[in-house]
């Protein structure tokens, strides 16, 4: 139990897939512009990296490995990934438009979010079993929305500052990222 | 100048995918601790992206309109795999410090927006010399934040002290923080010579930021613009 917290607790914050791990820096520095966006990006992103954890573990598991085929995993990853994203978006659609439109153009970016293919190799590399993957996958996720929250809330108070010429629009942007990733250096010495 | 060469030119100069059209941040930032994983990084995307131009380029005619998109990803996902197996067996090292930026060249977006913008619509010859110019924007882009990384952060350049040895590297450079503040420097510092990085295409209000070269360019991106 205790190694599972750990998971979800490293993966959140320790490791955070943004500040530490650079994946997912399109979307981290082009929708944190707004707070709104970011937490529906964000709410967005622990749906798709969860589901996709989970199902590219499964994959990997009764099929991939099984089969010899550990080579294919790239391809194959990519390719459910894509597929999920299609299926999710259709499925909110029908079932919960509420949500579906809160959402809206976040959820189909979100293939090209680089976050969830490397969350979903990680989980193998790091040789996780299913309930690993996903608490791994929910952690990940968590991080990157509490990074983009976060982005999001120091930008709408840059927003207003004299800024000098040079600095204005992304260098401004990329020094509060490397700021808080400063901070985020100090949950390395979270020990249990 | 002739057309081809004016396909290298315009990858390394005019329109330098990290520098100007401000794609593929996320290797960027993340391989960039050593100027020689610059390098290894930049050439390896550089061959994903010369074939995949020149698959995706001989292809045009053949792959449907609707499922270009999938096509292309086949496609790319394929060349990463004999890349990333290529590199394992030839080179351990770098693969050792690559580790799963190499499997991640698939989601780069230089490497689909090339393909979108530039390859299903011009002749294979024309197509891999875009892929070329493109690849070696991106590696050198690469190196030279490498570079200024493993200076500032280690006093050594391609593994060579080349700092005083009294002085103490500043070793937040190399660490991830490093990685925001060298990539927020060489941007302000062209923004204060004046090179224009492209103006970014705003998608529903949102998406204005670093890496939105990719909303101009990326293809899932475009379709959503259309719906």
């Amino acid at each position: 139990m205790k190694s599972l917290i750990l998971i979800i607790i490293t993966s959140a914050l320790i490791n955070n897939v943004v500040l530490n791990q650079f994946l997912g820096i399109c979307s981290f520095l082009g929708v944190s512009k707004q707070l709104k966006a970011s937490a529906s990006l964000g709410v967005a992103v622990i749906f798709v990296i969860t589901i996709a954890s989970a199902v590219a573990s499964l994959l990997y598991d009764f099929v991939l490995a099984p089969l010899g085929m550990d080579f294919m995993k790239t391809i194959v990853f990519i390719l459910v990934i894509a597929a999920l994203v299609q299926i999710v978006e259709m499925f909110l659609k029908k079932t919960a438009p509420a949500i579906y439109r809160a959402l809206g153009i976040y959820l189909p970016l979100i293939t090209t979010n680089c976050a969830v293919l490397g969350v979903a190799l990680t989980n193998v590399q790091d040789g996780f079993n299913f309930i690993e993957s996903v608490l791994s996958g929910f952690g990940t996720a968590v991080g990157y929305t509490i990074a983009i929250v976060l982005l999001a809330t120091i930008r709408s108070r840059i927003h207003e500052e004299d800024i000098p010429a040079p600095l204005r629009g992304a260098p401004i942007v990329l020094i509060s990222a490397a700021l808080m990733s400063i901070a985020f250096m100090g949950f390395s010495g979270l020990s249990f | 100048m002739n057309k081809y060469f004016e396909r290298i030119y315009n990858g390394i100069i005019k329109e330098n995918p990290t520098m100007i059209l401000m794609l593929g941040m996320c290797p960027t930032l993340a391989v960039s601790t050593r100027a020689m994983n610059g390098i290894g990084m930049g050439l390896s995307t550089t061959a994903v992206l010369i074939l995949s131009n020149l698959v995706i380029s001989l292809l045009r005619k053949t792959i449907p309109d609707e499922v270009r998109l999938p096509s292309y990803i086949v496609v790319v996902a394929s060349l990463v795999t004999v890349t990333e197996l290529l590199i394992e067996a030839y080179l351990p090292s770098l693969y050792e410090a690559l580790g799963i930026y190499i499997p991640l060249i698939v989601v780069n977006c230089i490497i689909l927006g090339r393909a979108e913008a530039y390859a299903n619509k011009h002749t294979p010859m024309l197509s891999v010399m875009d892929g070329l110019g493109m690849g070696l924007g991106f590696t050198l882009a690469l190196t030279l934040a490498g570079l200024l990384r493993e200076v500032l952060g280690n006093g050594t350049a391609f593994g060579a002290q080349v700092m005083p040895a009294g002085m103490e590297p500043m070793a937040i450079f190399v660490q991830p923080p490093g990685a925001f503040l060298i990539l927020a420097l060489i941007i302000a510092v062209m923004n204060a010579i004046g090179i224009k990085t492209r103006q970014r295409k705003l998608v529903d209000g949102g998406c204005d930021g670093a890496c939105a070269g990719c909303t101009a360019e990326c293809p899932t991106n475009k379709e959503v613009d259309a719906k």
